[in-house]
């Protein structure tokens, strides 16, 4: 197994270990966290190929998700503190209002 | 001037009551906020000086057409490009010629007189605003009908007289029964409208042009070509003509017409509309010469006609219902001499017709006016007495009609029989038709004067009270109808009596030689071995017989069978009108209601409703499965979220690479 199919490989399993904790965890705070994870997998990734055909845009493209996830992870943050304030719980489950 | 600055009058002649409709329908009414508050002698003199203007007119062009060439002779007024497209070309072209400028001086002359007369007769209605500019309408489109040099324009005068003839029928529209009426006329009227649109489209295919010079000129300088479906073009045309000019089986409308104003029924139902479709006969005659069977046909129907509607007249009680049905049967007698190839004979009737019928219109109106809206004969009676001005005239417009020497029906009328046995297209039985109906015509208007005017007197006591001599302003139209009436015959004396009084012609079949080539009536009948004296002594000595019979029988009883007990069940039969509205309810009114009332019952409410509501629960029962999908469960969404990505990952992958 050579260096590059392990970055990929351990990429992999860390977008799906993102995915279960988005999919699976009832807690609004871990879903965001699974979302972070989910970024950093697909950065991995990125920085695996672009290390692997030598060409810098992978790199360059990590930087932007980067911020990008910043901002993504402070608008999540506060529309967790506004759900506890309208259902006084960040449990998934409780917000369900718009049940058809 | 010279002729180009006079081509302008048909069209001046046309627009002015369009202007006196204009102003009557629209500007008033904008004034006053609708038609109530307009005054009656207002409204009643703009629209007299409009049709006034008009007969000014026509008369100006007369006296120029008269200087013309003959074979040239025709005013023209080309308005601009109405139509163009493919092979289509149809121009607004006004035309007089010597044939529509007799019409035209018809139309306006006689109209002007019943604008006059309206004026007075409508003054106390409501909302006489309306019923002018209706009445300027009517004149417009009939002048249109008259004037338009092609058959399209005339297509158009001819809707356009049957839509005000609806309007004025109808004006008295809150009464369900006369707006029944004029729905009737209407109706009745698009069946023949419907065969007068095939005739003309055939024409088209045939002869490629719609104007009436062209087609004539077709016509005359390559019969053959158009010979072949002549027969169906004339039939098709005729159907119009049964439909407009109340021929049988579409006459019932016009009886009906009765309920509007009298005035209208005067104008409109007597002495213009109506005739179009003779006028249209007379128009197109060399089409018409093409076709034997159409013309006998056109004869036979007209023959017929005239008898039916004279028995039904017999039995009438209504004096307008009476004069309804004389109306029917002249009508009659025009088609009769239209089908046996005189037509400048059916065009001389017309206009003695429109003559003394527009009389004895306005005569029964002076006598509804005075009786406080009484039409039933049954209760009038000697009214000799109280309306001296109104007998005079009607007196002399029954006796023009009924056929008495010298006066103007006496001429026309005893032209038309002779005809039939004189010319080449007459059939003899068709004369004894005529002489019969002639009798019946003479008959039935002695019985209206007699129960009119003279006999007992029956009047209730409050129409007694309030019966009154009509003013000068109806008996004035009364007694120039009156002149026309008994002296409008001698513009066709017959040759025979016009040798005798000193070579007089006859100026009116002269006039029309260019539209219409005169026949040369022999002096004894070829299908009938009855010199032409012998004719015109035998219906004059019929029509006085039976005009004082008429009068002498109905002093005191109202119908024949209270003289010969016998025919009471006849009589019935004729009152009732031979049951024909019966009939055509039984067979046309009461299944097309039976078919509208399945339809709303069963097509309406299951088919159409049932699709409309079954698509709406269709939805609503899909919906309702489908909304167990919105759990409003945010991981849910996020799981199938992750399915589509597989499934699109898979398609992609998998089927498009």
């Amino acid at each position: 197994m050579t260096n590059d199919m392990f970055i990929q490989i351990l990429a992999a399993f860390l977008f799906t270990m993102g995915l279960l904790v988005v999919l699976l965890r009832r807690d609004t705070i871990m879903i965001l966290m699974g979302i972070e994870l989910l970024l950093n997998a697909a950065n991995l990734s990125l920085v695996g190929f672009s290390n692997s055909s030598h060409m810098i845009e992978g790199q360059l493209q990590v930087f932007f998700i980067i911020t990008i996830a910043a901002a993504e992870s402070a608008i999540g943050l506060s529309i967790l503190v506004n759900l506890y304030r309208n259902f006084g719980s960040i449990k998934t489950q409780s917000a369900t209002t718009l049940k058809g | 001037m010279d002729t180009t600055t006079y081509s302008v009058l048909p069209f001046l002649i046309l627009i002015s009551p369009l202007v006196g409709f204009f102003i009557n329908g629209v500007v008033l009414p904008l004034k006053y906020k609708g038609f109530a508050k307009t005054d009656a002698n207002v409204a009643g003199g703009i629209a007299t000086f409009f049709i006034f203007f008009s007969f000014i007119l026509a008369l100006i062009s007369f006296f120029q057409l008269k200087g013309l060439e003959a074979q040239v002779g025709s005013l023209t007024s080309y308005c601009f490009e109405w139509f163009n497209f493919g092979g289509l070309k149809i121009p607004f072209e006004l035309r007089i010629d010597r044939l529509s400028g007799l019409l035209v001086l018809i139309i306006t002359g006689v109209g002007t007189l019943i604008h006059l007369y309206s004026t007075s007769y409508m003054h106390d209605e409501e909302c006489v605003g309306r019923y002018f500019a209706y009445l300027n309408l009517f004149c417009f489109n009939m002048l249109l009908l008259v004037m338009g040099n092609n058959l399209a324009l005339m297509f158009f005068g001819w809707e356009g007289v049957g839509l005000c003839s609806y309007l004025l029928i109808g004006f008295w529209y809150t009464e369900t029964e006369k707006a029944n009426a004029g729905k009737k006329a209407f109706i009745v009227n698009r069946v023949g409208d419907l065969g007068f649109l095939i005739g003309m489209f055939l024409l088209f295919r045939e002869l490629g042009t719609l104007s009436f010079p062209e087609m004539i000129n077709m016509i005359q300088t390559n019969p053959d070509q158009i010979a072949p479906s002549a027969t169906l073009i004339c039939l098709s045309l005729f159907v119009g003509a049964t439909g407009k000019s109340a021929q049988m089986p579409l006459y019932v409308w016009l009886p009906d017409a009765m309920s509007g104003p009298t005035p209208v029924s005067a104008l409109i139902h007597a002495a213009t509309m109506v005739t179009a479709g003779v006028y249209m006969i007379a128009r197109l005659n060399p089409l018409f010469e093409l076709s034997t069977v159409a013309l006998s046909v056109i004869a036979h129907v007209g023959a017929l006609t005239a008898l039916f509607a004279g028995t039904i007249a017999i039995a009438q009680t209504d004096i307008k219902k009476v004069l309804a049905y004389s109306t029917v049967s002249q009508l009659g007698f025009m088609f009769l001499a239209c089908g046996v190839g005189a037509y400048q004979t059916a065009v001389f009737h017309l206009m003695t017709h429109a003559f003394f019928k527009a009389l004895l219109f306005l005569g029964s109106g002076s006598v509804i006016h005075a009786c406080s809206g009484e039409q039933d004969m049954t209760k009038l009676g000697n009214l000799k007495k109280y309306l001296p001005h109104t007998h005079l005239t009607m007196l002399i417009g029954s006796l023009a009609i009924s056929g008495i020497p010298f006066f103007s029906g006496f001429f026309s009328k005893d032209e038309i029989l002779y005809s039939t046995i004189a010319l080449p297209g007459g059939v003899s039985y068709l004369f004894v038709v005529g002489v019969l109906t002639a009798c019946l015509t003479a008959f039935y208007t002695g019985r209206m004067m007699s129960l009119t005017f003279y006999g007992t007197e029956r009047l209730s006591h409050d129409v007694k009270h309030h019966i009154h001599e009509s003013p000068a302003l109806m008996t004035f139209p009364l007694y120039v109808l009156a002149g026309l009436a008994a002296l409008g015959g001698f513009l066709g004396v017959p040759h025979l009596l016009g040798d005798y009084l000193g070579h007089m012609p006859h100026a009116l079949s002269h006039w029309l030689e260019p539209i219409i080539p005169s026949k040369v009536l022999p002096l004894v009948g070829v299908k009938m071995p009855l010199h032409e004296g012998l004719v015109m002594v035998g219906s004059s000595i019929l029509a006085i017989f039976f005009y004082v019979l008429g009068v002498s029988l109905f002093k005191k009883v109202f119908f024949i069978s209270d003289l010969i007990s016998g025919i009471a069940p006849l009589q019935k039969i004729l009152a009732n009108k031979y049951y024909v509205d019966e009939f055509y309810d039984l067979i046309i009114v009461t299944p097309l209601k039976k078919i509208a009332a399945f339809s709303s019952a069963v097509i309406d409410k299951l088919v159409v409703d049932g699709a409309v509501n079954g698509l709406g629960r269709g939805v609503r029962r899909v919906s309702t499965e489908l909304r167990a999908l919105q759990t409003g469960d945010l991981q849910s969404y996020g799981l199938m979220m992750l399915f589509g990505v597989l499934v699109a990952a898979f398609f992609i992958f998998k089927v498009l690479v």
